[in-house]
């Protein structure tokens, strides 16, 4: 298996290289396949607004910003030449010399390569309709809105522009996932912590450790530490897992939510088997941040207790009442269907927000091409009380093995407003 | 004046199991389908968000997945002597409404069928002789043959996760001493899923009926032992015997339903639509009168709109079906008096006994565990399976503990002679609500000349279209089958040796009583069959008179099962789209000429 995919990702690259020579339109497809894997359309298009048309509003800690038009008409980037579009998309500078607002990801694109470039472009131009749609002033206030000071970071934090190295002696399939998380999946926008200057601490393997070691709330959600720590990253997943886990949304023993399931939907379902295969091979080479981590050791007190009918732990009753139908008094679940809570990786993250959050508001698997059914963890907001959430979130986070910081009522009535 | 939509290829009525397939199959076929549902979307989530769906008072007591009989129900009587009356309330039966249809709310007990019932005339007059068959009973057969079935059967049980025990696979015995029902016919694969486990109530039965001589297997049930994920991509949970099954949204995705097993494949195509609060007033004919044009609906505004569409499948519960072809002209009315007329004719039930045993307090029989498909059943008094002759009655009951799960508000039983209320109730329902095992004869149900469908001369829905008139009772024929069938269970009953014992059944004299559930299970009035003078349709289920409507559904029986008929029907539906597939569409018009 493991050679039969290194021998397709070959053939795709060296094939794509020279179909797209002969046959524009394998170059619009090949820069199609790319733009899913960046997930364009994911930021540039609004809420039920057409593709590409921009218009999204992100907020800011300066105040709200919107996605720009980028399909190839008058009010998008119609006019750009492969030099404006390579500019903004690498270097961060729009056709009018201003510096793009780094929401956009190019210190992550950076590393893109210029035939893959080449690939983008053409699909932009000429894959997608054209959309007049005129974009939206961000509201952000004067002074702040003066965009110089952000050539000013730009220029101390966004790394030189260069197609991606692959280091000398690099096994193939890790060094195409290395170039798709690092630069096109810009995985670190959301998964690696950011400093006070908004910069992520690091861009790749290579930089330190903090990268994709997790980051502080976005929109009311964690995105988990992707490392190969057990407690609260990967460390517990094998690759198969996380390939299953990116094209479906779900695996034998956890599902999607929160952010990553628009980045299911829109991007990694269309990756190929062999991209997958690298993204996740690359994961899991990623050490462990914390260097005391060990595997999580399932303790069967609590489900020994639970079993026996004794409910005394705080919480264990609200547990029972809730939650304990689907994902059972042992804390496992089922399999494919309800995650498993013991020794689950986006439960024990020190910040508990994703935990509080869907208890709150529950969640939706997404549909995806290959797993069409949608699981719907119910929301529970309107009938536990901040303290019961707190109570639950801390059962759930001290039983069967698991350990993670303890949790307020505070916490909740937070998260709850 | 209508409002005229655009053409699509099918449009079909109703989205329970039948239809449901059907869009499937058609869609795979490359046609545009229009689904139209008289009743609003509905789905896991939100409509069964746990815990609110543990709800006994909304969805049991105020029926909140049924039929809303304050805009159309059906009117009845006993003969075609009595004035019929609308049934104001729902008791005896339960039509579903909404997406899912009853294929929402069911238990999810999944038969296939007896191979000599559906042939059921020709089998009887071949071992009894013909005039063994009493007069006025209008029993016939299918004009499908178990092994033409046979593949759709499973195929059927691969999409709904059927949990179950096969007896032989190509013949080979795989079933002894593991739960397989020695009276099965041979099958051409085993069940996807392993049986369930049994209840205690269940083992007791198994146990009891082993004493008596009786041969107890497990009962399919669509309800899962573990995980799945069907053909089509769709994943079930496990059941974990909540006992919310029929009445219920199942909480779990472990009940099959149109909802969980069909919809998520077919949300994403293009070729798709699902138009929920359209509800279907009439099937639109040419002026030839055999070619339908598409249909008409009512949706949630109230407006009148057309759907034209190249083929139409009516795919509506039992009543709907048969009335909707009534409404529309399509096919000969029936005439009780004259034996004449095909829609309405052979309207068919079910004919249950139920025994209860009550033990002592070291019995713990937990009634509030259950799953709806779930239990142990004897095939040794179903069908043909044992000697009619002495007994001078037509038809078979399988008996079975079937432990659904006994909700607090409808689930208490106490022993004969407790009073109804009061300090002596409260005492007994303490006592007994957990010790105590029920069971029931699940008895196949005959046609009759008088028991027939047809439109109400006075009575009209909120839309002014006439109700469909039930002229139905118990015969002879019933009341003597289910005596002997109560008689049979009650051994196995003494065998367990209870406290106390409660029998209801039937006594010569009783009449029907729309007031008491035993099941949903209603068949015929658009029967299928091999002549176009006895049934409304042919065996590939497409009408007789109008080429491009097809009826899927229980309509399509010419008499009651001893099974649980969803899944024949569902059978029956794959086995008709797939006529139409292979057959229809490349050549339309009738698949068999009269």
């Amino acid at each position: 298996m493991k050679a039969f995919v290194i021998a397709t990702l070959a053939l795709f690259s060296s094939f794509s290289a020279v179909a797209a020579d002969s046959d524009p339109q394998a170059l619009v497809k090949q820069g199609e396949y790319l733009a899913r894997a960046g997930d364009c359309v994911a930021c540039h298009t609004a809420k039920d607004g057409k593709p590409f048309a921009g218009g999204l509003a992100m907020e800011t800690p300066i105040g709200t910003i919107y996605s720009t038009n980028i399909t190839p008409g008058k009010s998008g980037i119609g006019s750009y030449s492969f030099e404006d579009f390579d500019k903004a998309v690498r270097h961060g500078v729009a056709q009018n010399g201003s510096t793009l607002y780094p929401a956009m990801p190019y210190p992550s694109y950076a590393r893109v390569n210029q035939d893959d470039m080449q690939a983008l472009y053409a699909y932009f131009m000429k894959g997608v309709k054209p959309v007049e749609q005129a974009n939206q002033e961000a509201d952000i206030p004067w002074p702040l809105s003066m965009r110089w000071p952000l050539a000013i970071w730009r220029w101390l934090f966004a790394p030189a522009v260069a197609d991606f190295k692959p280091q000398a002696g690099q096994d193939a399939v890790l060094s195409r996932g290395a170039y798709l998380v690092e630069g096109l999946g810009h995985c670190g926008a959301c998964h690696t912590p950011r400093a006070l200057t908004m910069q992520e601490k690091a861009l790749s393997a290579s930089d330190s450790p903090a990268f994709l070691s997790g980051s502080a709330p976005l929109e009311g959600w964690i995105a988990k530490n992707l490392r190969g720590d057990h407690k609260d990253g990967l460390g517990s997943w094998n690759e198969e897992q996380l390939v299953q886990f990116l094209k479906t949304g779900r695996s034998d023993r956890s599902a999607v939510f929160g952010g990553m399931s628009d980045v299911i939907v829109h991007s990694m379902q269309y990756m190929s088997e062999a991209d997958l295969t690298a993204i996740a091979r690359y994961l899991k080479s990623l050490p462990a941040v914390d260097p005391a981590d060990a595997p999580h050791q399932y303790d069967s007190t609590v489900a020994d207790a639970l079993w026996n009918g004794d409910d005394s732990k705080r919480g264990a009753a609200v547990y029972i009442d809730n939650c304990a139908a689907c994902h059972r008094t042992d804390g496992h679940g089922y399999t494919r269907v309800f995650p498993a809570l013991a020794g689950n990786p986006v439960l024990q993250s020190n910040d508990p927000t994703s935990l509080i959050h869907i208890v709150l508001k529950g969640g939706t698997l997404p549909a995806t091409h290959t797993a069409p059914s949608t699981f719907t963890m119910p929301a529970f907001d309107w009938r536990l009380s901040d303290q019961e959430v707190a109570d639950v979130v801390n059962f759930i986070r001290t039983s069967w093995g698991n350990k993670a910081a303890e949790v307020k009522a505070s916490d909740v009535k937070v998260l709850r407003e | 004046m209508s409002t005229v939509m655009k053409k699509v290829d099918a449009v079909i009525v109703g989205f329970g199991w039948t239809g449901a397939i059907m869009a499937k199959e058609l869609t795979e076929a490359g046609l545009n389908v229009v689904a139209l549902e008289r009743g609003p979307m509905q789905d896991t989530y939100p409509d069964g968000n746990y815990p609110q769906v543990i709800d006994e008072l909304t969805y049991s007591v105020r029926k909140k997945l049924f039929q809303d009989v304050s805009k159309e129900t059906v009117t009845i009587r006993h003969s075609i002597k009595d004035v019929a009356l609308p049934n104001r309330q729902l008791g005896v039966f339960l039509p579903g409404n909404g997406v899912g249809g009853a294929g929402l709310h069911w238990s999810g007990v999944h038969f296939r069928v007896d191979p000599t019932e559906l042939r059921m005339r020709s089998h009887y007059e071949e071992r009894y002789g013909k005039n063994f068959i009493p007069e006025g009973m209008t029993i016939q057969d299918f004009g499908v043959s178990y092994e033409e079935l046979e593949p759709f059967f499973d195929y059927a049980e691969k999409v709904f996760g059927t949990s179950g025990q096969a007896w032989t696979v190509n013949g080979q015995l795989v079933g002894q001493g593991k739960g397989g029902n020695p009276y099965a016919p041979d099958r051409s694969d085993n069940f996807p899923l392993v049986s369930q486990k049994n209840t205690y109530s269940a083992q007791l039965f198994q146990k009891a009926a082993n004493e008596v001589g009786y041969k107890p297997y497990n009962l399919p049930s669509a309800n899962t032992s573990g995980p799945y994920t069907n053909p089509y991509g769709a994943q079930m949970g496990p059941c974990n015997f909540c006992g919310f099954c029929s009445g219920y949204v199942c909480y779990m995705y472990s009940k099959a339903s149109p909802n969980v097993n069909i919809l998520p494949a077919l949300k994403p195509l293009p070729n798709f639509e699902l138009r929920p609060d359209a509800h279907v007033i009439r099937v639109n004919l040419d002026s030839s009168k055999s070619k339908a044009t598409g249909v008409t609906y009512i949706d949630a505004l109230g407006r009148e709109i057309e759907q034209p569409a190249d083929l139409v499948i009516l795919g509506a519960f039992q009543l709907h079906n048969v009335r909707l072809m009534l409404l529309s002209g399509i096919g000969k009315p029936y005439d009780p008096v004259t034996n004449e007329g095909v829609v309405g004719r052979n309207f068919a039930y079910q004919n249950m006994g139920t025994i209860k045993a009550y033990f002592d307090k070291d019995v713990h029989t937990n009634n509030f565990i259950g799953a709806g498909g779930n239990g142990v059943a004897i095939d040794d008094f179903n069908a043909d399976n044992f000697d009619h002759g002495p007994h001078g009655f037509v038809g078979g009951s399988p008996m079975w503990v079937n432990q659904a799960g006994s909700r607090p508000i409808a689930g208490t039983s106490n022993p004969p002679g407790t009073p109804a209320w009061g300090s002596a109730w409260k005492r007994a329902t303490a006592d007994y609500y957990t010790h105590q095992v029920s069971m029931d004869s699940h008895g196949a149900h005959q046609s009759y000349r008088c028991n027939y469908l047809d439109l109400d001369p006075v009575y009209r829905d909120a839309y002014g279209q006439p109700l469909l008139r039930m002229t139905f009772d118990w015969q002879e024929n019933d009341i003597k089958m289910n005596r002997f069938m109560m008689e049979k269970m009650g051994k196995i009953a003494d065998a367990m040796n209870p406290k106390a014992i409660a029998r209801i059944g039937k006594q010569v004299g009783d009449h029907f009583n729309t007031a008491s559930y035993q099941t949903t299970h209603l068949n015929g009035g658009a029967i299928m069959g091999t002549n176009p003078k006895t049934s409304a349709l042919n065996r590939y289920l497409q009408s007789w008179d109008v080429h491009n409507v097809f009826v899927p559904g229980a309509s399509a029986f010419p008499q009651g099962l001893g099974y649980n008929p969803t899944g024949l029907v569902a059978a029956l539906t794959y086995w008709s789209a797939r006529a139409i597939r292979e057959q229809y569409l490349k050549n339309p018009g009738p698949l068999v000429q009269a």
